[in-house]
């Protein structure tokens, strides 16, 4: 790292969970509003001790449900303030309606989410199925990797909900216990340096008495459309503004970021992808297949909505094979969420062969072993032609 | 915010409602007069709408008939909206970044006493500085009058109608204040429109009172559509509720309860059940023991009142 970002930074050691709060913390929040909810619950625990303790001047709103958090923090988003939440699994699930009038009313919250199972049967342990089950209520989606990313990501979240060709609300995940739960060392900003980046709020809706607006109404079959169309072109216009913000906090910190995370790509045959943890796992067994000749690579994605298509389009198209490794089930459907929009992004050039693996799910482990494994039955699957169905990997009995 | 003092007569309040015409709610609309009474009592304030006749009858895009801010998000969770919008004009406002005002939550029954309980209850027990003003109309009117959890004893809704075995709804009116009450709040109370003056006052002293934590008022806001009565009726149907002891008018403030309007006489509330054609096969004699559980109820709760009212700061 160059000597003057090393200057802007320092360095710490926090858990996936503290290092969201310390964001949180760093970005000035006026209003936080979250209930507690395994593996997440160290972010609200954090912040109500930064708030009790004098070092966050913000209003900590201690609500009875998931429901109210995202619904307090909508209500304090209209009044002007910048605002946060986190949740995971069963919060998430219960906040559903409240994050598409988050985002149709094009509030810039952002929102923590340590990613987890969904019941039933319970679990509290990592997948992503709580992250895709909100992949279409409007919200910009990322998925930090480690603590460094997540807390990256969650400083940068603030610049890019409330940049006022955007105005979503943004979510953070990262992966429950493995991210949330394990300290590991990170460079943070320094205090001044997240304070001049982000500043205070100044876009977006705000109630004023002054002016008096109605927020929230009624939009029929002449209007609704319109609204909605809108928010669409908000997400498209976000695709600039992120690469715009990764750019400038590249220049800042050192660390440049890209919606898409490349290993040894640049020569591979088939290409891996995965998302969350799961990335740094798929490197080292990438580097070990390399060493027994395999030219193979790794794709983790970071940016999921808008998913980068022209990004996507450019890389995937590169590859023979890609086999895409998912912490999710679609029940029905012919592949994953990331196998489809990966399909759909190549089509109609469509020569790859694609191999989708369903895996991890309530947070069954996958070592390095695990990824070799899905890459060499993946690799026989994708040369056979046999794709046209999504595989298990690591279920008892398969 | 300065404090707002009592009204004594209809001069004392501003010419213009900033609830205006041109609305799309029924004519003779309890719920509309309760808007209107409400912007006529506050000179200003943030409206944090749930879904219902009101919110939906009011802001149809690109019109609305509010003239001060007014806020919908969905149907059950006005009040931690309103939390929010409070605590973020706290924080703001002491920065110079916003100017307070009061933040009114405004829900129907439906909103109030069911689907949004859990989320009500979370904001009176944290205290929120908001006032909560239900306008109860006994029923779902907005979905088209199925019964909910204010629609009294005997009620004809859509989901509980009249049957030839059942005739409609079997149970009583959830008592709404009390359960509010236990969260030990500063101030609450119930109101209706023919006695005007008692609820501009109340919200005004509502108004004052949410600056040390979360006011609460229940308006029984009759509708001529749901219950069926002739829409030039709206304020002597909510007359009748209140002679007829089918409504008290009390209020509770620091602990003590206070019945702000005696009924020392009680009309029949037959007269009432007769006049609106959700009650009125009350009256046909094969439900006679409905009317008569009915008619035990009113008693009991009067009873209830006074004997609450002479207990002392209970609250
Ligand atoms: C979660 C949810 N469930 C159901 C509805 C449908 N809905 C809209 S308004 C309403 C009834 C409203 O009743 P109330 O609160 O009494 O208001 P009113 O219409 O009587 O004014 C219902 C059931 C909804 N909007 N949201
Ligand atoms: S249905 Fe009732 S509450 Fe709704 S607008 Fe008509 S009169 Fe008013
Ligand atoms: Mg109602």
């Amino acid at each position: 790292m160059m000597a003057e970002a090393l200057a802007r930074q320092h360095r710490i050691a926090l858990t996936g969970n503290d290092a969201v709060a310390y964001a949180v913390k760093q970005a000035n929040v006026d209003v936080i509003s979250a209930y507690p909810i395994t593996p997440q619950t160290f972010v609200v625990e954090t912040l109500s001790r930064y708030v009790n303790d004098g070092e966050l001047n913000a209003k900590y709103i201690n609500v009875e449900s998931e429901h109210s958090a995202l619904s307090a923090v909508i209500g304090a988003s209209l009044a002007g303030a910048r605002t946060f939440t986190a949740t995971a699994s069963q919060g998430l699930a219960y906040m559903w309606e409240a994050l598409y009038a988050a985002s149709g009313l094009r509030l810039p919250i952002v929102m923590a989410l340590a990613a987890r199972a969904l019941s039933a049967p319970i679990n509290i342990h990592n997948d992503h199925s709580d992250f895709f089950g909100m992949r279409d209520a409007g919200w910009i989606m990322f998925n930090g990797e480690e603590a460094q990313e997540t807390y990256d990501l969650t400083i940068m979240a603030f610049k890019i909900a409330e940049d006022p060709r955007v105005l979503l609300p943004v979510v953070v995940s990262y992966d429950g216990f493995i991210v949330s739960h394990a300290i590991t060392n990170f460079y943070a900003l320094n205090d001044d340096v997240v304070k001049e980046f982000l500043g205070v709020r100044t876009t977006g809706p705000k109630i004023d008495p002054d002016n008096p607006r109605s927020y929230g109404v009624l939009a029929l079959q002449d209007s609704y459309f319109e609204f909605k169309r809108q928010q669409y072109e908000a997400m498209e216009n976000a695709r600039q503004v992120i690469q715009e913000v990764f750019k400038k906090y590249g220049e800042i910190s050192g660390r440049n970021y890209r919606p898409l995370k490349e290993y040894m790509t640049s020569d591979a045959e088939t290409c891996i992808v995965a998302m969350g943890s799961t990335v740094g796992t798929a490197r080292h067994a990438v580097k070990n297949l390399r060493e027994k000749g395999e030219k193979v690579g790794v794709v983790g994605i970071l940016q999921y909505r808008p998913w980068p298509v022209k990004e996507a389009e450019q890389l995937f198209s590169r590859f023979k094979r890609i086999i895409v490794m998912e912490k999710v089930m679609s029940p029905g459907a012919r592949a994953g969420p990331v196998y489809e929009d990966i399909t759909a992004t190549l089509y109609p050039n469509y020569n790859v062969k694609m191999i989708d693996f369903i895996y991890g799910l309530g947070g069954r482990d996958i070592p390095a072993q695990g990824v070799i494994d899905i890459y060499k039955r993946g690799k026989e699957l994708a040369d056979k032609g046999k794709t046209d169905k999504a595989y298990f990997y690591g279920v008892r009995g398969e | 915010m300065s404090k707002l003092n009592p009204v004594a007569k209809i001069s004392d309040l501003p010419e213009e409602s900033k609830f205006r015409p041109g609305h799309r709610l029924c004519a003779g609309c309890g719920p509309a007069i309760t808007a209107k009474i409400i912007t006529l009592a506050v000179p200003e304030a943030i409206i944090v709408n749930a879904t219902g006749c009101v919110e939906v009858g009011t802001t149809i895009y690109p019109y609305s008939a509010w003239k001060t801010p007014w806020v919908h998000v969905l149907f059950q969770n006005n009040a931690p909206v309103a939390a929010g919008i409070a605590a973020a004009l706290e924080k703001l406002s002491a920065e110079g970044r916003a100017r307070k005002i009061p933040v009114i939550a405004l829900g129907g029954d439906g909103a109030t006493f069911d689907i949004g309980l859990g989320a009500i209850s979370g904001a009176l027990e944290r205290l929120d500085k908001i006032i909560y003003l239900c306008y109860d109309n006994c029923a779902y009117m907005n979905t088209g009058i199925q019964r909910s959890g204010a629609s009294i004893l005997g009620a004809a809704t859509t989901t509980s109608p009249a049957g030839k075995v059942i005739p409609g709804k079997q149970e009583n009116k959830k008592d709404l204040i009390a359960i509010v009450a236990s969260h030990h709040i500063p101030y609450a109370a119930t109101a209706t429109l023919w006695l005007w003056r008692d609820m501009v006052n109340k919200i005004r002293k509502a108004v004052n009172y949410s600056e040390q934590g979360p006011a609460f008022l229940h308006v029984l806001a009759p509708c001529q559509f749901g219950w069926r009565y002739d829409p030039h009726l709206t304020v002597k149907v909510s007359r009748m509720a209140v002679e007829t002891r089918l409504f008290p008018i009390y209020e509770i403030e620091d602990g003590q309860l206070r019945i702000n309007y005696r009924v020392s006489k009680p009309t029949p509330v037959e007269e009432y059940l007769k006049i609106q054609r959700m009650m009125r096969h009350l009256l046909d004699p094969k439900n006679a023991e409905t009317l008569q559980r009915l008619k035990n109820w009113i008693e009991w709760n009067w009873q209830r009142l006074e004997n609450l009212e002479k207990a002392g700061k209970v609250f």
